[in-house]
């Protein structure tokens, strides 16, 4: 029986070790999207947008290891350049949705009264809406840009975050720690700070992790229209908007791009399953 | 549960009030004139004598609250306005191109159901087994992929490679309609896979299903007996909710395969400024979405008198 429940304690620190290791590793390769996110100008081969159209549609290999678009560019450099609009915009995005909504949620949850009711019922009309329509509705409204589009996105996406702090900081609010820390004094603004925000940090941000992929296809989704980055910006989704005609000569211009993105969000779900697994460890699994 | 219905359908009016009141502002203040976007439309030159005669006439020299009042008014009344583009009126441009966006969701919901199901109850029997990684294996590809990227791909694939089936338009019969159904289907498939795995999993959790067992009842009779039918709430629930992603990816898949649905109706309507055009299709498609929610959460109620949504949010 001992022996038993020995061997049950050393799996679970194996499977506490397995989640480590996948963090580790997953982590790295975002952090090496984000790097080379950040470093693109002194990574690409080539002037992204310099055209050569004695060098069109190239077909991948040689000198140009992607191949070249129409204009003559090259595909691995225009993709390396991609990376800095499509992940830069969705890491924004999240960040931004992420503070605003919890902000939202949390003064809702902690004060109650009018406040939080019209609060919740703002949420309700943005939650009435399916994502990309209202996305598509605002970023044609405010006619395209990819700052647009954030905007369009983090419009829509912050009641779900609201939502989360909210009812986060309602299963908090009486425990006795808080009524312990409002008894030795301490004022709204160190009640939110020191004990509301600790405690319903973690699904906030296991939420947050997991959307890093999905508001990156939907940013690319608004380009892909031609309502996010307007050409001649390198951006993954409008690339392939662009090449959409060459599809049957030159697929690598679109294949290029779509796997760039598709690669990225693997990661970068890699990484929302993981913190979520080492956050939440209630939710392994599913 | 008469008086559950009817505290829903009353809270249904100032959502509705939001939305229409969202659409018209959204419209209305928007970066562009209104007046100068149907003048470039319609190609012709007015003065500035002419432009405000027009805006007079159209009344937007009135205050905002007014117009949104008087504007709500006809759109009730089913009058939304005509196209800056062909002047027709958009209600009846909406309503003709329904249909084929409906058609696409139904055969878009029936493809994922007959996937997720099946995949997601044998992937949670099969638990941290090959199976179950396998189709866990899928579920998070599928899941990754942009509906634009997958529409791509399988044009690419099936209609210029291999010329099995035509690349655009719905005019092809059956035929065309395999190609923006699978894209859909696809991602939605994924998410939900993962959802039916996750509910039939907290099913198989519980202690009765160990009672079972003790008592010698054969696995498959649980499964089926007990199991499965205590997760079909939850799973139909969670389909339906899905339906809001379905009605947003269907402006991409549409105007990619040149579908002709309301979804390519928006997405044409924005690279010419129709606004009137895009106002219909925002109103509606959260019209549905409200109404589609609505349906769900009153059958949930219904079929399981335990749970008292309303009282849960405050």
């Amino acid at each position: 029986m001992r022996e038993k429940q020995k061997m049950t304690v050393g799996k679970q620190r194996a499977a506490g070790d397995y989640i480590k290791i996948k963090m580790i590793l997953f982590g790295t390769l975002a952090a090496g999207v984000i790097l080379t996110a950040v470093f693109a100008p002194y990574l690409v081969p080539y002037d992204p947008y310099e055209q050569d159209l004695g060098n069109a549609l190239l077909p991948p290999g040689g000198a140009h290891l992607l191949g070249t678009d129409r204009y003559g560019r090259d595909m691995l450099s225009r993709v390396i350049m991609g990376s800095r609009t499509t992940v830069f915009a969705a890491l924004l995005l999240v960040a931004v949705i992420t503070v605003i909504g919890s902000a939202a949620g949390i003064l809702c949850g902690y004060h109650g009264g009018k406040l939080d009711a019209f609060l919740m019922r703002v949420s309700d009309i943005f939650l009435a809406f399916p994502g990309m329509v209202f996305a598509i509705a605002v970023a044609s409204v405010m006619s395209g840009g990819i700052l647009n589009a954030v905007i369009a996105l983090a419009c829509i996406s912050w009641p779900k975050y609201a939502r989360i702090a909210r009812s986060q900081v309602l299963s908090i609010r009486n425990m006795p720690y808080m009524a312990a820390a409002k008894l030795s004094g301490s004022g709204t603004f160190k009640m939110i700070c020191r004990h509301v925000v600790p405690n319903i940090a973690g699904p906030v941000i296991v939420t947050a992790v997991l959307d890093i992929g999905t508001m990156m296809m939907e940013i690319a989704g608004l380009s892909f229209l031609g309502l996010g980055a307007a050409p001649p910006t390198a951006e993954w989704g409008s690339m392939m908007s662009n090449g959409r005609s060459m599809l049957q000569t030159s697929p690598w211009v679109i294949l290029a791009p779509g796997t760039a993105i598709f690669l990225t969000v693997v990661i970068f779900n890699l990484v929302g399953d993981t913190v979520r697994d080492l956050l939440d460890p209630r939710q392994k699994g599913r | 549960m008469k008086r559950y219905i009817a505290k829903r359908l009353l809270q249904l009016i100032p959502i509705l009030l939001g939305i229409t009141l969202f659409s018209f502002l959204l419209m209305n203040t928007g970066t562009a004139d209104v007046i100068d976007v149907m003048e470039n439309n319609t190609g012709s030159a007015l003065s500035e004598e002419e432009k405000n005669a027009l805006r007079e006439d159209l009344g937007l020299d009135r205050p905002l609250l007014l117009q949104y009042v008087i504007w709500l008014g006809k759109t009730v009344r089913g009058d939304m306005g005509e196209s800056f583009v062909s002047g027709q009126p958009v209600s009846a441009m909406f309503v003709s191109k329904l249909p084929a966006t409906i058609g696409l969701m139904i055969t878009s919901i029936l493809l994922t159901v007959f996937l997720s199901v099946p995949l997601g109850i044998l992937s949670a029997v099969r638990q941290n087994r090959v199976t179950d990684y396998l189709i866990r294996f899928f579920s998070f590809v599928g899941n990754s992929l942009p509906n634009f990227f997958v529409s791509l791909l399988l044009i690419w694939f099936f209609s210029l490679k291999f010329k099995l089936l035509p690349v655009m338009g719905n005019n092809a019969g059956w035929k065309s309609v395999i190609l923006p159904t699978l894209t859909l289907a696809l991602s939605m498939a994924s998410r939900y896979t993962r959802q039916v795995r996750a509910t039939v999993l907290e099913e198989l959790n519980k202690d009765y299903v160990q009672g079972a067992r003790a008592r010698g009842i054969g696995e498959k009779r649980i499964l089926y007996f007990s199991v499965l039918r205590a997760s079909m709430l939850t799973i139909a629930t969670l389909l339906a909710l899905s339906i809001g992603s379905l009605l947003g990816g269907t402006a991409i898949v549409e105007s990619i395969f040149m579908w002709d649905g309301v979804g390519k109706m928006a997405v044409d309507a924005i690279t010419m400024r129709d606004y009137p055009v895009i106002q219909v299709y925002v109103i509606w498609m959260a019209v549905i979405y409200v109404c589609v929610n609505l349906f769900t959460d009153m059958i949930y109620h219904y079929l399981d008198p335990r749970i008292r949504l309303g009282r849960e949010d405050g």
